[in-house]
């Protein structure tokens, strides 16, 4: 998809007005939290695993090459392939290549991130292939032409209403006039139109969460089970997964699913945890006959051994989303590519370039809530912090900001100044705001006042209370 | 491609300011992926078999699939056509062939109507085996294979699994270690781990029964 990352105030400014998406993003707030607590306090071991989970995918990165190449052996050795590529560009055309060997028409697909960040569906559809989103969520963004806001709620932006129009608009087989008012009907819906596009496919293309090296096999997550219709019924299974998904053993992954469910929706696991190893087997009455694993890079190794490396253990559960007070405020489009919320706010400067994205890394109040939550300890704060530095030292950062906090080093160098300067500015604005308690505008902080009023300030500055306080204790 | 190989993996060792590893480093790893040990087992996983039956039936139903106890084989069937009763099913469905399946006496309900294979997906129910099942989390390890094809796992509307409790296991590391032992090196070419039905919380957030597999999963635990 075409980043708009760079116009992420006015997408921020367009998101905090609209009813819709502040309704949606409102019921999200409490949901996911709850539940993740949840999930963890009846799992006392949580914080070790925490810790062990970290520990497996430092020493996976540490070591990658070597479990790539291990991988792919495993995976020839099962009779499935490995393509390697570099480039969003390169995926594309292997995909493409696969589809056309086998003479796809059309291709069910899981849920997988990386597909849109390559925006694979657009390019299959120009080359007369057609891809179909099987999750519901993902079904029914695809079928309202946009992308995904959420990583594993992809539709959480939409109320049900949205819903009804987009099945209305697209399912003109169907009586106009039909009931569908509650959920479960148009989940039936769904659930009925995708059910013959699953045995009609030619190829599923499914994402992975893990790659197994000692195996060569491929692990995904889901809670409908379409991913496992998607790689069960066609002739071919494509799984479409960046490098750095892979850990050494099964007993490895087990330790990252015992964190990842609970993580991410607070269920103790998933509905559907699948190990898929090569193509099927002799004897077996179904499974595709293919498998082919196609392995991206597309800006992976440049993150490696750099102070971003770390990012590179996400598992992309969503829990930073899910307790980020700017995403609950914004929503995901506004992140403006495929990655919202705090991981996206790392990862897409390293993948799209700081130039394009430098207003994610700073849309964050650093609260540290995505790091606290974050099961492999990702320091996503320090890691924005590193990106707001790049951004300054490149010279990117407006000259407005760079004045104003040349300014305010100039005062905060000078102790008794700025505290005789602050505790007269804020005796001033006490007085003035005494009427209303608050500002509707500030002379040099409309930047501030032209979104939510200024609190006036009421009794005497943090330093002087402090102050006040050592004395009398 | 093998110039996109070569390339990546020169990318990485770049990266991480190396060559290739080392061959004693190498042997290091390799011995690793050979002799696999589990990491944390939480405690609530390593109970008695007597335990761990007792948190896979609890377990099962907090996963919201339905779960009835039986003595032996020979009160499988009568389980079964009691549930499919219950549900307002057909007496009829497609059965995985599988010997241990097979050697459950069917016959003696005369009214099961019973196909045997996959599906394609006009079955509305389907009665399969598993290959184990973990008590951690009311998990069935489904494994695939002439006896048990998969699409009998996620096609029909109802999924009956039928489940010795010496199958059952505390952790997940216990039943993939069943499964690497039986098979030199070789695996299933689809292993499912499913724990209840299929659901989808998509619309607004609300938790709604099969969404693409099946609306209800029922388990026939026999404990002999």
């Amino acid at each position: 998809m075409e980043a708009t990352s760079h116009a992420f105030k006015d997408n921020v400014r367009k998101a905090i007005v609209e009813p819709g998406l502040q309704k949606a993003l409102g019921m999200m707030k409490t949901g996911f939290q709850v539940r993740r607590l949840a999930a963890i306090d009846k799992l006392p071991e949580f914080e070790r695993l925490r810790d062990q989970g970290r520990d497996i995918k430092n020493h996976v990165l540490e070591n990658l090459d070597f479990y790539l190449e291990r991988f792919e052996r495993k995976v020839t050795d099962a009779g499935g392939h490995v393509h390697w590529c570099r480039t969003a560009e390169e995926a594309r055309e292997t995909i493409l290549g696969l589809c056309r060997k086998v003479g796809a028409k059309t291709v069910t697909k899981g849920k997988s991130m990386i597909a849109e960040e390559i925006a694979l569906n657009d390019f299959l559809e120009e080359k007369g292939i057609e891809p179909v989103e099987t999750d519901l969520g993902e079904y029914i963004i695809q079928l309202r032409r946009e992308p995904p806001s959420h990583i594993i709620a992809p539709a959480i932006h939409l109320n049900k209403q949205d819903v009804i129009d987009a099945f209305q608009k697209a399912h003109t087989h169907l009586a106009p006039d039909r009931p569908m008012e509650d959920p479960t009907t148009l989940l039936e819906e769904a659930r009925g139109v995708l059910r013959p596009k699953f045995i009609a496919a030619d190829v599923g293309i499914t994402g992975a969460n893990f790659m197994i090296a000692e195996t060569g096999s491929t692990i995904i997550v889901t809670n409908e089970g379409n991913g496992d219709l998607t790689q069960i019924l066609p002739k071919m299974h494509i799984v479409l997964a960046s490098l750095e998904k892979l850990v050494p053993t099964f007993e490895d992954a087990a330790t990252i699913l015992r964190l990842l469910a609970r993580s991410a929706t607070g269920q103790e696991f998933s509905v559907y945890t699948t190990v898929s190893t090569g193509p099927r087997r002799p004897g077996d009455l179904d499974g595709p006959e293919e498998f082919h694993v196609v392995l991206l890079d597309n800006g992976r190794t440049n993150i490696l051994g750099t102070e971003f490396q770390d990012m590179l253990r996400c598992i992309r559960c969503s829990a930073c989303l899910n307790h980020c007070p700017v995403y609950a405020t914004v929503g995901g489009h506004a992140y403006g590519w495929v990655y919202p919320g705090p991981m996206g706010s790392v990862l897409t400067p390293t993948l799209i370039g700081i130039d394009a994205a430098g207003h994610l890394p700073n849309a964050s109040t650093f609260c540290g809530r995505c790091e606290s939550v974050c099961p492999m300890k990702i320091p996503l704060p320090k890691m924005m912090r590193h990106w707001r530095e790049r951004e300054f030292e490149k010279h990117l950062t407006p000259a407005a900001v760079r004045s104003g906090l040349a300014f305010w080093a100039w005062f905060a160098k000078r102790p008794r100044l700025y505290r005789l300067a602050t505790g007269v500015a804020s005796r001033l604005l006490g007085l003035l705001g005494r009427a209303h308690g608050r500002f509707g505008w500030l002379p040099l902080a409309s930047g501030w006042t032209k979104g939510r009023d200024f609190p006036a300030p009421e009794g005497k500055t943090f330093m002087s209370q402090f102050a006040a306080r050592r004395r009398t204790s | 491609m093998s110039d996109a190989r070569s390339q990546i993996l020169a990318s990485v060792r770049r990266a991480l300011r190396r060559d290739a590893l080392p061959a004693d480093k190498a042997a290091t790893l390799e011995a690793r992926l050979r002799d696999p040990s589990p990491n944390l087992i939480p405690a609530r996983a390593q109970g008695d078999a007597k335990a761990v039956v007792e948190l896979f039936v609890g377990m099962t139903q907090n996963a919201a699939a339905t779960l009835t106890r039986v003595k032996s084989a020979k009160d499988v069937p009568g389980a079964v056509a009691d549930y499919l009763a219950s549900q307002n099913l057909p007496a009829s469905f497609v059965m995985a062939p599988d010997p241990e399946l097979e050697a459950i006496p069917w016959s003696e309900r005369p009214t099961l109507s019973i196909r045997r294979g996959k599906t394609e997906g006009a079955d509305q129910v389907s009665v399969t085996g598993a290959f184990a099942a973990i008590a951690e989390t009311g998990t069935l390890m489904l494994a695939s294979g002439p006896n048990h094809p998969s699409t009998l796992n996620f096609l029909p509307e109802t999924h009956v699994v039928v489940l010795p409790a010496s199958k059952v296991v505390g952790p997940y590391e216990e039943a993939w270690a069943r499964l690497r032992a039986g098979r030199d090196g070789t695996l299933p070419r689809t292993v499912n781990f499913v724990t209840g039905p299929s659901r989808s919380g998509d619309i607004e957030q609300r938790l709604l029964m099969g969404a693409h597999g099946p609306r209800r999963l029922h388990v026939v635990l026999i404990e002999d």
